[in-house]
């Protein structure tokens, strides 16, 4: 569904993909896991056409993005850092995103507005909202119109466990429908129940990209987690985030 | 184009800056009227705030909007939405609203006090100096990321336009005084479109007979119907012209 040929993105000094390529077919629910900086996000925005890369091609469904802005149609995407409109209000907002993609009311999603309790704020302007409240508008925006690609940057960061849990639980629901979708988060344990693939960036490059049972199987674990830190201990005697930055440091 | 141009011209007309704006012009527009004797002289004085302050609104209104708008820039992008379709989209809302406040305040008090040619041709570039330097602003916000930088940008492009260009022509023209300069002033003019406004605007008044021999090239040049097409051409180019530049940079922009 997304084909990644040869990226390379470059701001000023730092490389911030280094020649990825790779490839999501629908139903997969894809990890993409790195430390901060890494270039997740970056490779998320390139997707989207928000970032442009410097060389490289990216395809949705076999066409070319070059510019391109109607496969957007069928995306929904969930920002890291939702920031909207100050002056507009909650229920303004979706309905102004209804009005740009001109979808039957049949094919919204309301679910997760329902099951947030959006609907009493509607009449709150953006700028009054709390930074999880914002998240769940980021999240109900996303599955509003009920794409078949759903890009997640961060979900769960900042969610109470209530709505975490929520979130989760649609993710699954979407998954189950044979939906391609792609999740950054830090929270691995969030990921062990959703994933079907992990990919692993570091300073750019793509480290790896795998079924999680062949990883399963690989490191001998069944949390992602401690595969992932199995991995990389593996490539490297001093392999873990927090370890590699206290190094370069010295 | 017009449904997300409803958006952004909505959420100008909350922040209220343009309504307070609107009735800056009408009450100095009236009050010009009121006060001069003459029609026209009170014209001559409107006009010289026009040419000042218009261009200045216009640049500083559209460059902080512009930024404010990050957000809703950065959502659209999200949608299916082409990025020509939202850059034009948010010049669309911001001239058209930046023009509604300027043919209220100025164009309605003109036309009842001094429906005349003058009145019209100060209309007229009132009109197209608001869509220039909204479009001149465009090019700035789009190019500087940095909003201190953006608005500081916007206000060395008034400064040059409104005030350091007429320093420039009069060095050239006293530095140059022995040779014949009729044909590279009418060209100068061209290359700042305040300036273009003010003599569009000065040859329908009576003034112009003080300006002499390059007053009389002038009056032959912009009184026939081919300097009427000669302004209305050169302000369409400076509307359209940053307009492109800023549409290209935005094209390729990382947001």
């Amino acid at each position: 569904m997304i084909r990644i040929e040869h990226i390379n993105k470059r701001f000023k000094k730092l490389k911030a993909l280094n020649d990825i390529s790779v490839s999501f077919e629908k139903g997969q629910v894809i990890s993409l896991i790195g430390p901060n900086g890494s270039g997740k996000t970056t490779l998320i925005k390139s997707i989207l056409g928000m970032a442009k890369p410097d060389s490289g091609k990216i395809y949705f469904n076999n066409e070319c993005i070059n510019g391109g802005f109607n496969y957007r149609n069928e995306i929904g995407y969930m920002p890291q850092i939702g920031r909207y409109p100050d002056n507009m209000k909650i229920g303004q907002l979706f309905s102004m995103l209804k009005n740009i993609r001109n979808t039957m009311e049949e094919n919204i999603d309301n679910e997760l507005i329902r099951e947030f309790d959006l609907c009493p704020m509607f009449e709150k302007p953006m700028r009054t909202l709390s930074g999880g409240t914002r998240q769940k508008v980021s999240a109900a925006i996303a599955f509003l119109f009920n794409p078949p690609v759903l890009i997640l940057d961060e979900p769960t960061a900042g969610l109470d466990p209530l709505s975490s849990e929520i979130l989760k639980e649609k993710i699954i629901k979407e998954k189950q429908k044979g939906k391609l979708i792609l999740i950054t988060s830090h929270i691995l344990s969030d990921l062990d129940e959703l994933t079907t693939h992990v990919m692993y960036l570091q300073d750019g490059k793509m480290q790896f990209f795998k079924n999680i049972e062949t990883l399963r199987e690989d490191t001998g674990e069944i949390k992602l987690g401690k595969a992932i830190a199995r991995i990389m201990k593996g490539e490297d005697p001093t392999g873990n985030f927090i370890s590699e930055v206290l190094n370069k440091k010295i | 184009m017009m449904k997300l141009s409803r958006y952004v011209l909505y959420d100008i007309l909350r922040s209220k800056i343009i309504i307070a704006y609107t009735l800056f012009l009408f009450i100095v527009s009236v009050s010009m009227f009121q006060m001069e004797e003459e029609n026209s002289k009170a014209m001559l004085s409107l006009m010289n705030i026009i040419l000042i302050v218009l261009p200045l609104v216009s640049l500083v209104f559209t460059t902080i909007h512009y930024y404010n708008s990050y957000e809703f820039i950065e959502l659209m992008l999200s949608q299916p939405l082409s990025r020509k379709r939202i850059l034009l989209s948010e010049y669309a809302g911001i001239s058209l609203s930046l023009l509604s406040s300027f043919l209220i305040g100025v164009g309605i008090p003109v036309v009842l006090y001094a429906a005349t040619e003058t009145g019209m041709a100060i209309i007229f570039t009132g009109s197209a100096l608001t869509m220039v330097f909204t479009s001149i602003a465009f090019l700035a916000s789009v190019s500087a990321r940095d909003k201190a930088k953006g608005i500081g940008f916007a206000l060395l492009l008034w400064f040059y336009f409104a005030l350091i260009y007429d320093g420039l022509v009069l060095l050239i023209l006293f530095t140059f005084s022995d040779y014949p300069l009729e044909k590279l002033t009418l060209v100068l003019s061209a290359l700042n479109p305040i300036d273009l406004g003010r003599i569009f605007i000065m040859l329908k008044m009576d003034v112009s007979a003080l300006m002499g021999y390059t007053g009389a090239l002038y009056k032959d040049f912009f009184g026939s119907s081919s300097g009427l097409l000669f302004t209305i051409g050169i302000m369409t180019v400076w509307a359209l012209l940053p307009l492109w530049v800023a549409l290209r940079k935005f094209k390729k922009k990382d947001l």
